[in-house]
């Protein structure tokens, strides 16, 4: 599972700054976004995988490291999702309004003279 | 004691919330607005007072123990911070008075504004790495649409080049945390003071620290992460662009400072001459581009970035006096930048442009004007009696002691260079003749008051600096003790108790 | 392009049933605590609904507050939630404080259910703010 989680953080992270050279803000905004799911999945990761490992200790049960899931990584996770969620909404609404204002969806606001 | 520690958070928060609430009635605003900063700045001025040169004052949220729990902690360091803050929010909220439109306010000026004071202040109270990342993404959004404010076109494009990049520089913060936690299975600062240094695998904690300074470095615009600077402070409203200058990028040196002392202080050998390096080609860079450039707004974006090199100085010698020295320069900046941006906007309203080529006869018409410009340009050079001379003298001599002969001279160049650029605004929008009169239009009563007064006050504390520097000095060199006073941070966070039974427990 | 009859009625019933079940899970949450954020977003796709069909005026007409005036409304509450703890004088911001008043049932009141609303508040005022300025345009 380590190996596909690996794998999977590293396309995403891959993908995103790829998509974040681009120069269409649409495209900007997509690298930044799969950047931060590779993060988020990365932060995930930290706590070390389980299956089948609850993070919530069952009432009267003694807690054993063994089938216990760490979960101040899934805490942190939720907090940087809902914060990513957030400023990826405002730069939305800004990207739209830049679109707009500019008539060209460039990082530059214009079409490079080729 | 609880209440005065939280006060820096709530006042904010919750004047922020009243200024939202109030959405449509501008005039309520603005009272609001004014007194929520009134009272933050007395809040903090009274935190102060009560933690200077003691033990750091500590705030279990939520009262869970320490490692495992939020803490906020407001040691010497933290409340000049916070101090210093309140002061700034104090006078831009004054500012806004004479100079904001009202299509500002309309837009959420007043809600945005006490929204990044929020961030700003927690960042400053925090105890937690985390913590900090989720105050440094409440400053991002809440300055994100400050600057966007007017809606103009220059505004959006400086604004999605700023959150951009800004994003990019949160997602290396991230895996660093990631990496940290994994290491060590704590992000307490405190926790992470006591346990980084006995973490078998160091090649993984210099890397961690290589990206925590790549996170706060783009924060701070430090060299060569501060192509977002200059492309967007120079686009923000003048009243937004003076709390930007004090308080946004000062929350990423803070956060250097304070992770690179506490966390990362044990290993100077490794990150010493890499932060030295950075320091000088901050310093450098930024004054050259300053140079370079004949619009005021520009100009004193690009000084931004150089005086950022002064106060890395500190964190790079990791001496009491150069962190001393660090420290007050961070007093002086915020005071006196923020008011050359204020005075920036004056010059604006009288002179009617920013591009130096359109500006003059200033000092014929607006003699005042120019006299509160002098104070704080002469103070950035460094000139004595003023506040930035003390500062530079700590930093410089702090750099001869630790015999760091390049920076100490790099120091001193920039400083003269300082000087050049500051000569060349006076020159050119006060002193030589106006090349293209236009009508002025006076000022009312009160925006004359809103305008003046808080560019007067900061003047005056500027005097103050600098012909009294005693007090300040003595604080200065108390928070730096406390920086480096690792054992009493994490003897009041964890609890003497707490940090002998809590041993290693990893299988 | 004009939303179809259908879409423009049954908008109403679909706030109110997506407003109940936000509710809901304001008070029960994914997993028995209560979800102030998940209740605000689903509340706030109510509004969407209505704004989406019948435009962004007439959502603004029915919110009554302005989002940001909710937002803050939310910032408030939440923000509020934490000052009993300031009744016992050791105590630290946000300690919980519970009470169980006995109306039939013993109900359980505390600071976190206040936080909870005020996060709800928060949550549908802003996505509901960015939403509605994403439908002007």
């Amino acid at each position: 599972m380590e190996t596909i989680l690996a794998l999977a953080i590293g396309v995403l992270t891959g993908s995103g700054i790829w998509l974040l050279l681009r120069p269409r803000t649409f495209q900007v905004i997509i690298g930044l976004s799969l950047l931060s799911y590779a993060v988020n999945l990365f932060i995930f990761s930290t706590g070390g995988l389980r299956t089948g490992a609850a993070p919530i200790l069952e009432r009267g049960e003694a807690g054993s490291l063994a089938q216990y899931a760490d979960p101040v990584p899934q805490a942190l996770v939720l907090t940087a999702i809902v914060i990513s969620f957030a400023t990826t909404a405002l730069f939305l609404v800004v990207m739209l309004a830049a679109r707009g204002l500019t008539g060209s969806d460039h990082v530059d606001g214009k079409e490079q003279d080729s | 004691m609880q209440p005065l520690l939280a006060s820096p958070l709530l006042i904010p928060l919750a004047t922020a919330a009243m200024t939202a609430l109030l959405w449509s009635r501008p005039v309520a605003q603005r009272v609001a607005s004014v007194a929520g900063a009134a009272a933050l700045s007395i809040a903090t001025i009274l935190l102060l007072l009560e933690v200077a040169g003691g033990p750091p004052l500590v705030g279990r949220m939520g009262n869970w123990p320490a490692p495992f729990g939020i803490v906020l902690v407001v040691d010497t360091f933290s409340a000049i911070m916070l101090a210093i803050a309140g002061l700034k929010a104090l006078a831009v909220a004054v500012y806004i008075l004479g100079s904001g439109r009202a299509s500002r306010d309309r837009r959420g000026l007043h809600p945005l504004f006490h929204g990044l004071l929020f961030g700003v202040c927690g960042a400053f109270a925090t105890g937690d790495l985390f913590n900090l990342y989720v105050w440094f993404e409440v400053m991002l959004i809440a300055s994100f649409g400050l600057l966007v404010l007017d809606g103009t076109r220059d505004q959006v494009e400086g604004g999605i080049k700023y959150v951009a990049l800004n994003l990019i520089g949160t997602s290396f913060f991230l895996i660093a945390v990631g990496l940290l936690y994994g290491l060590t299975g704590t992000l307490n600062l405190a926790d992470l003071a006591r346990t980084v240094p006995t973490v078998g695998n160091q090649g993984a904690v210099a890397a961690i620290g290589l990206l925590i300074l790549v996170a706060f470095g783009a924060k701070a615009a430090v060299f060569p992460l501060f192509s977002w600077l200059p492309a967007a402070y120079h686009t923000a409203s003048m009243p937004v662009a003076a709390i930007f200058a004090a308080l946004l990028t000062k929350v990423g040196v803070y956060a250097i400072i304070r992770v690179f002392t506490l966390v990362f202080g044990y290993d100077t050998g490794f990150f010493g001459p890499m932060l030295t390096v950075v320091a000088m080609a901050t310093m450098v860079t930024g004054v050259l581009g300053a140079a370079a450039h004949y619009d005021v707004r520009r100009i004193l974006s690009f000084h931004i970035i150089s005086q950022i090199g002064y106060m890395l100085v500190g964190v790079a010698l990791m001496t009491p006096l150069a962190l001393a020295g660090s420290i007050l320069y961070i007093v002086h900046h915020i005071v006196v930048k923020a008011n050359l941006f204020l005075i920036a906007g004056a010059i604006k309203r009288e002179g009617g442009s920013f591009a130096l080529g359109r500006l003059g006869g200033l000092w014929a018409a607006k003699p005042l004007l120019g006299l509160m410009f002098l104070i704080p340009a002469l103070s950035l050079a460094g000139l004595p009696p003023l506040s930035g001379f003390w500062g530079k003298l700590a930093v410089i001599r702090a750099g001869l002691e630790a015999e760091a002969w390049l920076l100490a001279g790099v120091a001193l160049i920039v400083g003269l260079l300082t000087l050049f650029s500051m000569v060349k605004i006076w020159n050119e929008a006060f002193w030589k003749p106006q090349p293209n009169p236009h009508p002025v239009i006076p000022l009312g009563r009160m925006a004359r008051f809103g305008t003046y007064a808080p560019i007067a006050v900061l003047c005056v504390l500027t005097m103050t600096i600098g012909l009294w520097t005693e007090p300040f000095a003595a604080l200065s060199v108390a928070a730096a003790e406390g920086l480096l006073d690792h054992d009493a941070y994490i003897a009041a966070v964890l609890g003497p108790v707490q940090a002998a039974t809590l041993t290693e427990t990893t299988p | 392009m004009k939303p179809t009859l259908i879409l423009r009625s049954s908008s109403a019933l679909l706030l109110w049933c997506l407003v109940a079940v936000s509710v809901y899970v304001l008070l029960r949450g994914h997993n028995a605590p209560g979800g102030g954020f998940i209740g605000g977003l689903i509340a706030a796709a109510g509004v969407a609904v209505y704004a989406v069909s019948r435009g962004r005026a007439a959502a603004l007409r029915m919110l009554r507050l302005h989002p940001a005036a909710l937002c803050g409304l939310g910032l408030l509450v939440a923000a509020a939630s934490g000052l009993p703890a300031f009744l016992d004088s050791a105590a630290a911001y946000l300690t919980h404080r519970w009470w169980f008043p006995d109306v039939g049932i013993q109900l359980p009141l505390g600071t976190p259910l206040l936080f909870d609303l005020g996060v709800y508040l928060t949550v549908l005022g802003t996505v509901t703010a960015m939403f509605l300025s994403l439908v002007e345009k």
